[in-house]
């Protein structure tokens, strides 16, 4: 083994010691013991990396604010503040110290709808990544490891999806599925996994030309424990920083949707808002306060998870740490 | 057979099977639509009988001769706009100029500007320039568009406070001002302005981001120490050595993007109601007028493919590595 690869890497060498010196009276580490404290030092080490890209921290901790506003969103504003029928202001007014954002066209505060539409947003974006992640990954990794019909036909798929223009897609998929925030989830997940798989293929691709793939084949391992097992669990790092960035474009997503009317008309988010904004014509009465926060919530937040996402990258893929500085 | 010319074909057929793909899979879609199609198709307008007869004939045949009959002509559709109760290729075909005019202007004025910024920023990175202009990308590229657009509205359009409102506030012409003149063209691009700005400020930050990696990779190449130790200067090594390199992505990103270009398209017509494809997107979309979605949907995704397939032969024109 040491002959064929350039160097054995720590979990072989585990697997050697525990398979030589089954019952040593020695208190040796299983492998899972050592390969569990040397995936806490990695995180460890992947930690102290982020905390030196100030970008990356600055992302986080706008980040936290907002989800914190998320879940704190009902503490804050009562539901009934944000409900068109118990509304207490007049429509459309400038902000006041009873509404220091003002009023939307029905009277409700455009500071609790905000909060409110924080919580929507954020849950859509992380939902439509998890789905669109998921099957990016599954079918990235059966593109990558398949070789013959299955990978070439798995990635021609891809190829094709990946030409399709999202917003047009994304739109005639919402009208056939009809408007609500589980439906915009699919949507989202569904025309966003091609960017992940094909990225998930390349590093599958590479990871498979790798010994310790062959050694997991020549042991016997079958081609679900190679994917799962092997293949996986090194493509996942890379995987995880494009989630980051795949929030951000999520969440950019929802926002469109929304807008365009395609969203839950019961569920404030920051989309809706400005497709109410829009459609009351709050712009050509100069109502910026309605129009203003919604946005700059949408960008702080997309550009935090960008920011994370690229700090993330960087630590994953270090070749490119030299481009971003 | 050369093998550049074995390589444009492999990009045009690959191109031709997207399209049969996007093809099956726009009628398949539009059949899965629960509810009778009749109501779907004539959605919210008076229909004379004749026509609804006509409509159910045409429904009522097989689904696999319904198929074939749509892949042979995808363009033939028999079936009017709910909306606007005229055969939907008419109205695109009006509504297409508009797009291009906007669309068009707002890219080249962006990869101009957004690769400039990039060239700059990544030759003096880290440096005061490329913080600001990459900080300024990066939010630009998180920012939707139509909300931009909306802001500029109501800054520049509607004004606000002591600020009076300078430019139109949607549409493309003052209506009554004839377009072919003098002053109809000058009406035009007084109308353009905000929707241009918009859409050029969204675009130019991912052609920026894209030129400024691209180079950055490029500025670590030997050929580029050898330029250096030859004597030239900085300004020629960046001009003639290092650019044309990094120049291929941007290039290509720049076809590719068509898909993205269009999202823009759809949101900032919407705001700005510029009578373009965008708008008959959004306006189709609201009927819902399921027989124009379909319409649309069919010549964008047409779009984005042959634009992919015209990126590919432009690449290998320029770049004779992947020819090989």
């Amino acid at each position: 083994m040491g002959l064929r690869g350039p160097m054995p890497g720590p979990e072989d060498a585990a697997d050697l010691v525990a398979v030589a010196e089954p019952a040593a009276p020695l208190v040796v580490p299983s492998s899972r013991q050592l390969a569990r404290a040397r995936r806490r030092a990695s995180r460890g080490r992947a930690w102290q990396q982020f905390r030196r890209s100030r970008p990356g921290m600055a992302g986080l901790v706008v980040l936290v604010t907002f989800a914190t506003l998320a879940v704190l969103a009902p503490v804050l504003f009562p539901p009934e503040t944000i409900s068109v029928v118990d509304a207490t202001g007049d429509p459309l007014s400038p902000p006041s110290p009873g509404f220091p954002l003002g009023t939307d066209e029905s009277g409700r505060s455009i500071l609790a709808l905000v909060v409110w539409g924080a919580r929507v947003s954020l849950v859509v974006g992380l939902a439509a990544t998890v789905v669109s992640m998921l099957i990016g990954t599954v079918i990235g990794v059966m593109a990558g490891h398949y070789r013959g019909w299955v990978g070439m036909g798995l990635n021609r798929f891809t190829d094709w999806f990946l030409v399709i223009p999202f917003l047009p897609l994304a739109i005639v998929l919402a009208t056939v599925l009809g408007a609500s925030l589980l439906n915009i989830i699919i949507v989202i997940g569904i025309t966003s996994w091609p960017g992940t798989a094909r990225l998930v293929r390349a590093q599958t691709l590479s990871v498979s030309a790798r010994p310790y793939l062959e050694r997991a084949r020549a042991l016997g391992g079958g081609d679900l424990h190679q994917m799962t097992r092997h293949v996986l669990p090194n493509v996942m790092p890379l995987v995880l920083a494009n989630t980051t960035l795949m929030v951000a474009l999520a969440i950019l997503s929802e926002t469109t949707l929304s807008f365009l009317g395609l969203g839950d008309p019961l569920a404030p988010s920051w989309g809706a808002l400005l497709d109410g904004a829009f459609t009351s014509g709050a712009m050509t009465v100069g109502a910026w306060w309605y129009v203003l926060p919604p946005g700059l919530c949408v960008v702080a937040v997309v550009l935090a998870f960008t920011l994370i996402g690229r700090a993330l990258e960087a630590i994953v893929d270090p070749q490119l740490s030299g481009q971003q500085r | 057979m050369r093998p550049g010319t074995r390589y444009a074909l492999r990009s045009v057929a690959s191109g031709l099977g997207t399209l049969l793909f996007v093809v099956i899979f726009n009628f398949f879609l539009f059949r899965m639509l629960p509810g009778d199609p009749i109501g779907l198709y004539t959605r919210g307008r008076n229909v004379p009988p004749e026509q609804i007869e006509a409509l159910r004939a045409e429904l009522d045949r097989p689904l696999v001769e319904q198929f074939l009959g749509y892949l042979a002509n995808p363009f033939s559709s028999t079936i009017n706009s709910a909306r606007f109760n005229q055969p939907v290729w008419t109205l695109i075909g009006e509504r297409v100029g508009a797009t291009l005019l906007l669309v068009g202007t707002a890219i080249v004025l962006a990869s101009i500007v957004g690769t400039w910024l990039g060239i700059r920023s990544a030759w003096q990175r880290g440096q005061r320039f490329d913080n600001v202009s990459t900080g300024l990308t990066l939010t630009l590229y998180s920012m939707p568009e139509f909300w931009l657009g909306m802001i500029l509205l109501i800054v520049f359009g509607v004004g606000v406070g002591f600020l009076p409102g300078m430019f139109p506030i949607g549409g493309i012409i003052t209506p009554g001002v004839d377009p072919s003149s003098l002053a109809g063209i000058l009406d035009i691009a007084w109308h353009m302005v905000l929707p241009v700005t918009t859409l050029t400020a969204v675009y130019l930050a991912e052609y920026a981001l894209v030129m400024r990696a691209s180079l950055l990779d490029e500025m670590g190449q030997d050929y580029l120490v050898v330029a250096r130790a030859k004597g030239l200067m900085d300004k020629v090594v960046r001009r003639r050595h290092a650019v044309p390199n990094a120049m291929l992505p941007t290039i290509t990103l720049i076809f590719m993007n068509l898909g993205f270009v269009i999202s823009g398209a759809i949101t900032v017509e919407t705001v700005f109601s510029w009578p373009g494809l965008g708008l008959l997107s959004y306006d189709a979309l609201r009927g819902p007028d399921i027989a124009l979605l379909q319409a649309i949907f069919l010549l964008f995704s047409i779009g984005v493919i042959l634009a992919n397939v015209a990126a590919d032969l432009v690449y290998a024109v320029l770049d004779p590595r992947v020819r090989a």
